[in-house]
């Protein structure tokens, strides 16, 4: 086991590697520079600034030098931010993006899961059309209609719970955004599981289960419910990345100071660093989480092994 | 002591509910099991006795319903509540089923499951139900039964999951065991194991044996009495002898004559040889592990295979599940990489590479086990059987290639007209009919025919398999027909070979194997083959 985490993990850099490559020249291609946006500067002044930021250089160069540092840990200093190197904007947003994501990705896991067990059970009654129904809308609509209407409903009008701000991360805080970010995962779980559930309740050995007089309850969780849950397990990888590294449209409308909103205003502002940075944790998310899914899966299953 | 029968089902009915209306599985059927008897219920697939059961012990599917009476100890079953009848399953009616394979769940291991049936119906604490998990697990004649508790089902052979099933079902001493097919999955000398094991504790033990089948071998040699289901009704019952001796209805005696019959005359040594094969090879696995890759065990599936295929012959390749007869048949026409020389009309085939096989691809067809996947579910009858002439004759159009089809189908017994049907509306037979036409259309010299009577009836196997015979003397193709089934092999087959672990056992005209096998090997699987009721009588001896 040790020995296939390492495996995956070496395996991973080339992985890293071709990402922050694509990501580095995709972004030069872009018209325009950091500078550009701001007003007009004195032509020498420009020229030190690009200078000091080492824009001067033939990109390969660059593209050399970032390596370099990229792998010392060294996100480099940001060009818009100024007087903040990328790594400090990071440690300081990460949290934030974590906190909200992983208690969203909880939600979805345990809220999801149920509605869709349930939906299972009582397959093709109203229950399950109320779920089903409930489970479409929440795909469909999308959260920067969803996010406001929370704000406008439960921070504006009712006055239950602060309409935005981080405020130190008080649970008060918390509960909109976290919703906001759980819900559509709720409904793809939710959908995930009811099919899966549908299916393992229709197994041979779930008959066997039944015939065998086990208790209803001992059928449906010890039985069915650990094997549907693999289809939902490898859903989770991908989507617990995206959760966790922040989502640009919910810390916009709360006001919340996560990382998600740098990877938007960094692209827009040309700020390649910045874009860099939040690309190589995003991409690190999304093998890490990956590769832990796969252990996951393996604990769950035994007839997966480590190879 | 109490005669009222274990159990008795009374105008027992199950309807299942479908898009196009209800539809009736089982209209009506009676029957009972006394104490300690074996019964068994015979009948063909779609006759409804697996649905029978499954209706008299409320394991329907959502969609099904059960209607009538089915009697536990004079106590009804049908409309019983759940948690009363949980107090039944289980502890006092145990079941096996027919996929070993799927019946255990795959995610637990084998002691837990054993054990889960203790503790719920006989309160034993964990320890002490673990504890009698193994007592069972050496009753049913695991090997190293203390470490196989700790095995997950897919670490077992079928037949040791099959005993592991058995194991659960006497682990609350009941009354009633209902065994439904619970050996079809199985090669026929685990099957006489199978059998020779329940046999012999419900000798030690006591229950009766309610026992599903469609395979009247086994109720000859297992049964006291047996019914005859048929289109969800029983059409006959009597003691198993009685029956056998004289039965009553049309049906029974179709069902007992669907034995296959028939013997092919070998042939003429001089005919010429149309597929030879020299010390064939096949190995699997066998990667070096590296850093990033791990090691994978070399497995050699066939071993040194020489064989010749003469025009119109007929070659048998018997073995049980794993001795590489597939395997071989696959390797034989090049679908599977393999060491060794394979020669077709004196032209080497094995150094040929895809695209200079292709042209021979002609006249080396297949047909596949299971006439249910080997058939693309979004394609008409009449495209699949002439997909292979887009290929081999793209010169002609689509009307005489509508003409090809329709001299295929009829070739077959097949009405032409239901070339633009798609196969899901087609049964088993139907569709192995189907396959059939599909290797005819392109006249080939070779079919290597892969188990293709295995998931078919009886009485439909034996339609087949004068349908292969009658194609062959029309047109003077020769067959390699692997199969499992011996009564199958020496009705087709005029020369068999007997695989096992990759290698061959035994080879020769069908006539000399079949009456004087040579090793022990052939000798223990005719005899579990065509003489189950000694070996069973051995055994309780």
């Amino acid at each position: 086991m040790l020995r296939y985490v390492l495996r995956r993990l070496l395996g991973a850099i080339p992985t890293l590697f071709l990402i922050v490559t694509g990501a580095f020249f995709l972004i030069r291609i872009a018209p325009g520079g950091p500078f550009d946006r701001e007003r007009t500067l004195e032509p020498t002044v420009m020229e030190n600034l690009n200078r000091i930021f080492q824009l001067d250089k033939p990109l390969w160069e660059q593209y050399l030098h970032y390596l370099g540092n990229l792998a010392r840990g060294d996100f480099g200093p940001s060009f818009i931010y100024r007087d903040f190197t990328v790594a400090e904007l990071l440690a300081a947003g990460l949290p934030v993006s974590m906190t909200l994501g992983s208690l969203a990705l909880l939600t979805a896991l345990l809220l999801g899961g149920l509605l869709g067990c349930i939906a299972a059970l009582y397959q093709n009654s109203w229950i399950d059309y109320a779920v089903i129904a409930t489970a479409t809308f929440g795909i469909t609509v999308p959260n920067f209609v969803l996010a406001p209407l929370l704000a406008l409903i439960f921070g504006v009008w009712l006055s239950w719970l602060p309409a935005g701000g981080w405020n130190g991360g008080t649970p008060a805080n918390m509960v909109l955004p976290v919703i906001a970010l759980a819900l559509p995962q709720v409904a793809v779980v939710a959908r995930l599981i009811r099919g899966s559930m549908i299916e393992a309740l229709r197994a041979d050995h779930v008959r066997t289960a039944r015939a065998y007089g086990l208790p209803t309850r001992m059928v449906v969780v010890t039985h069915a419910l650990r094997s549907a849950c693999l289809p939902a397990v490898s859903y989770l990888g991908p989507a617990a990345a995206a959760l966790l590294t922040g989502s640009i449209v919910i810390e916009q409308i709360f006001g919340l100071p996560g990382i998600g909103r740098y990877f938007v205003t960094g692209a827009l502002n040309r700020d390649y660093t910045l874009v860099m940075g939040t690309v190589v944790v995003i991409a690190v998310f999304v093998v890490l989480f990956n590769l832990i899914v796969d252990i996951l899966y393996a604990a769950l299953d035994p007839r997966v092994r480590y190879d | 002591m109490d005669d009222t029968p274990v159990l008795e089902l009374t105008d027992l009915r199950v309807r299942f509910d479908s898009p196009d209306g209800p539809v009736e599985a089982v209209r009506g059927v009676s029957l009972h099991v006394a104490r300690g008897e074996t019964v068994a219920v015979v009948g063909e697939s779609g006759s409804g006795k697996s649905q029978m059961m499954m209706g008299a012990m409320g394991l329907l599917a959502a969609n099904g319903c059960a209607d009538g009476s089915a009697r536990y100890h004079g106590r009804e079953l049908v409309g019983m509540p759940k948690t009363a009848l949980d107090r039944i399953r289980g502890r006092h009616v145990t079941m096996i089923f027919q996929e070993p394979m799927t019946s255990l769940d795959p995610l637990y291991r084998i002691e837990r499951q054993i054990a889960e049936p203790l503790m719920v119906h006989g309160r034993l604490s964990r320890r002490a139900a673990r504890a009698r998990a193994l007592e069972l697990l050496e009753l049913v004649q695991i090997p190293r039964a203390a470490a196989r508790m700790q095995a997950y089902p897919h670490e077992l052979s079928g037949g040791q999951r099959q005993r592991v099933m058995i194991a659960m079902a006497l682990a609350n001493d009941p009354d009633l065991l209902i065994a439904d097919e619970p050996t079809t999955a199985l090669d026929v000398t685990i099957q006489a194991e199978i059998l020779s094991l329940l046999a012999d504790l419900q000798q030690r033990l006591g229950m009766a044996i309610l026992f599903i089948t469609h395979d009247l071998g086994i109720v000859e040699a297992f049964a006291d009495r047996v019914y005859v289901m048929r289109a969800g009704r029983m059409v006959e019952e009597g003691a198993t002898a009685q029956v056998f001796a004289a039965p009553a209805r049309t049906y029974t005696r179709m069902l007992l004559d669907a034995e296959p019959e028939g013997r092919k005359a070998p042939v003429d040594a001089s005919a010429p040889v149309l597929l030879a094969g020299q010390n064939v090879n096949v190995t699997f696995g066998g990667g070096v592990g590296g850093f990033l890759t791990p090691e994978t065990p070399e497995l050699k599936a066939v071993q040194d295979v020489s064989l010749t295929l003469q025009r119109g012959q007929t070659l048998g390749i018997v073995g049980e599940s794993g001795s590489g007869k597939s395997t071989l048949g696959r390797a034989l026409l090049r679908l599977l990489p393999s060491t060794g020389r394979i020669q077709f009309e004196g032209t080497e085939i094995s150094v040929l590479d895809r695209r200079a096989m292709r042209p021979h691809r002609k006249q080396l067809q297949m047909v596949f086990q299971d006439p249910y996947g080997s058939l693309s579910p979004r394609l008409t009858v009449g495209e699949i059987v002439t997909e292979g002439l887009l290929v081999h004759a793209p010169e002609i159009g689509a009307e005489e290639r509508d003409a090809a089809a329709v001299r295929a189908l009829q070739e077959v017994d097949l009405d032409p007209a239901v070339r633009n049907r798609f196969p899901h509306e087609f049964s088993g037979g139907q569709r192995q009919r189907i396959a059939i036409a599909r290797a005819l259309v392109l006249t080939p010299d070779v079919i290597v025919l892969d188990e293709p009577t295995s998931a078919l009836d009886r009485s439909v196997q034996k339609q087949v398999i004068a349908l292969l015979r009658d194609l062959q003397t029309r047109h003077g193709m020769s067959y390699l027909f692997i199969s499992h089934d011996l009564s199958v092999v020496q009705a087709i087959s005029d020369s068999v070979m007997v695989m096992k672990d990759g290698c061959i056992v035994e080879a020769g005209p069908t006539a000399e194997v079949f009456s004087t096998p040579r090793t022990d090997y052939t000798r223990r699987l005719m005899r579990a083959a065509f003489d189950l009721s000694a070996v069973l009588a051995e055994r309780a001896a």
